[in-house]
């Protein structure tokens, strides 16, 4: 155990320190720094400012200074939010995209584990073929597609939220709506996929033999087992809805993390782009960390390997 | 059958098109649909159908050379990782597993960034992310084949790696490489669409249909049938696309049986 989560915590450290790396090496690569804009900063005032936040030293010796800095969580200042620190600008998106985040994340396990249940229960039953062809769709229904939708019938038409910006109370409830409903079609189809897998196999069966009731079979040996493959597509399913999704805070107009990740690389800012793909890859190993400790408790086979 | 029929639509629907995918015509600017234009006009004057056809091609390219791109890597990597098997197999499965957690979306943005934007640039982009499922699934075959008699037969003859590889293992796993590459093909349109739906992928005046969603999503108090339409055309697209992966796969795997 103690050996498992020494490897998984390095092998984590590893994962974020290459994100950081490549990161930095492609907006390196790319053209433009961020103090080249079309407006003409004199040559001397951008010397300075190069000079400022070390952009006039050799590669290594900045990849070497932003990596330290990152590893003693020293966190640097953005380069576009003058005078801010990531870590700052960090703290203050985050609460919104996880609020949304964990909201739709309750109601894509609220919707999707039940009807995946009903639907593995009863294959090809009426029950089934309902619940899949819905679950089909809203696999095919991406968030760019169901976003504009969900704010057009309830926030215009039924005017019953706001539409965009983070004022009221009740803003989370139509992104996280969007986000619940498409995720929930893939619970659902991970939940039933895994009953059928489970319901075939012969403890069930010696279960059965013994007398066990229906309910019996399934909430005590079936769904301990069944939930597995949901477990494993969880793990970084909410890592990415809890740091806030793309599209979806752009159709909403939420001031979430998700917003960061695009301006961060359009506006050449190094050091908020490296600080948010670092802090979304180690929620990634995180989750997928978690996710391994549950599964090796629920299903001893596993075990810590 | 569905998606033949989409296919269909893109490649000659433009030609069957009385109007061109870039003219603009103001004096129909955001028409409702009717029957000189199926699907309305855009806020240009453009006829909505025929740019969604337009759109569909640039969609469908993106979606089926980003599968083969990814599809490369992945039957090439799971492949050698089978076929070698022990410690090596075992480093670059968990080189795999690791890359699970990347976040490649935020490096697909930074790339499309860097250079000028291109179609090449963006189905090369995807492709280089996507393939580690079929990496995995590649491997996973491999493993079961090797240990049969025609590939013990092959090595006792002195046959080459790379031989074994190309001429034994590859006809065996095309069938499985097929399935997953009609699967993956879905997830790549919708990563084209939300790159262009963020402004970073497909340059107008082209339009993808990620570009015409993102358009039809920026109007749609206005003029809802922008979204619509396209929207339409996408979900269905995928809905097609899934269907047949699926169906492929439940046809091919002897444990799912109804």
């Amino acid at each position: 155990m103690l050996r498992f989560l020494i490897v998984r915590i390095m092998q984590g450290i590893a994962v974020v320190t290459a994100v950081l790396v490549i990161t930095f090496g492609l907006m390196k690569a790319a053209p433009g720094g961020p103090f080249k804009t079309e407006k003409d900063v004199p040559a001397h005032v951008r010397a300075n400012l190069e000079a400022y936040y070390g952009l006039d030293k050799p590669w290594y010796t900045q990849l070497g200074h932003h990596l330290r800095n990152f590893a003693t969580l020293n966190l640097p200042d953005s380069y576009r939010f003058k005078g801010r620190g990531v870590g700052e600008i960090i703290a203050e998106s985050f609460p919104v995209s996880a609020k949304v985040g964990s909201a739709a994340l309750a109601i894509s396990l609220l919707l999707g584990v039940p009807a995946g249940a009903i639907a593995g229960l009863r294959p090809f039953s009426i029950e089934d073929r309902l619940a899949m062809g819905a679950a089909t769709l809203g696999v095919c229904m991406p968030s760019l597609v169901l976003g504009p939708i969900v704010a057009m019938v309830f926030g215009l038409k039924l005017n019953w939220f706001n539409v965009g910006g983070w004022t009221s109370s009740d803003d989370w409830v139509l992104p996280s709506l969007t986000l619940g409903l498409i995720y929930s079609a893939y619970v659902a189809r991970l939940v039933r996929g895994g009953l059928r897998e489970v319901l075939v196999q012969d403890f069930i069966r010696t279960a059965r033999a013994k007398g066990a009731g229906e309910a019996a079979i399934v909430m005590r040996h079936a769904l301990k087992l069944a939930c597995m493959p949901l477990l494993n597509y969880l793990g970084p399913v909410a890592a990415g809805l809890l740091t806030g999704s793309f599209v979806v805070e752009t159709v909403f107009y939420l001031p979430g993390l998700g917003q960061h990740y695009v301006s961060a690389a359009v506006n050449h800012d190094y050091t908020l782009a490296m600080a948010v793909g670092a802090f979304y890859a180690a929620l990634i190993c995180l989750f997928n960390l978690l996710v391994d400790v549950l599964q090796a408790f629920l299903n001893p086979r596993i075990g810590f390997k | 059958m569905g998606f033949v029929l989409v296919l269909l639509l893109c490649l000659l629907g433009p030609y069957a098109s009385p109007y061109s995918e870039t003219v603009q015509d103001l004096q129909l600017a955001a028409s409702t649909p009717s029957w000189k234009h199926w699907l309305g006009t855009d806020s240009l004057g453009r006829d909505v159908l025929t740019r969604v056809l337009f759109g569909g091609r640039i969609s469908l390219q993106v979606g089926i050379a980003a599968t083969l791109v990814a599809s490369f890597i992945g039957v090439t990597y799971g492949m050698v990782a089978g076929l070698i098997g022990g410690r090596t197999d075992a480093i670059m499965m968990r080189i795999v597993d690791i890359l699970y957690a990347f976040p490649f979306m935020t490096f697909v943005i930074l790339l499309t960034t860097m250079f000028e934007q291109s179609l090449t640039l963006i189905f090369v982009a995807i492709g280089a992310v996507e393939w580690l499922t079929m990496a995995r699934v590649v491997r996973g075959q491999v493993l079961a084949l090797k240990r049969q008699e025609f590939i013990t037969a092959a090595r006792g003859f002195g046959t080459g790696f790379g031989h074994i590889l190309g001429r034994h293992l590859l006809p065996n796993v095309i069938g499985i490489v097929i399935i997953y590459g009609s699967l993956t093909v879905p997830g790549v349109m919708m990563f084209e669409a939300t790159l262009s739906f963020l402004g970073l992928g497909i340059q107008p005046p082209f339009a993808s249909w990620g570009v015409l969603i993102s358009e039809g999503a920026a109007g749609i108090r206005s003029y809802p049938w922008l979204l619509l339409g396209p929207a339409a055309f996408f979900c269905s697209t995928l809905l097609f696309l899934n269907t047949l992966g699926d169906s492929l796969r439940d046809a091919l795997d002897p444990r799912e049986v109804s």
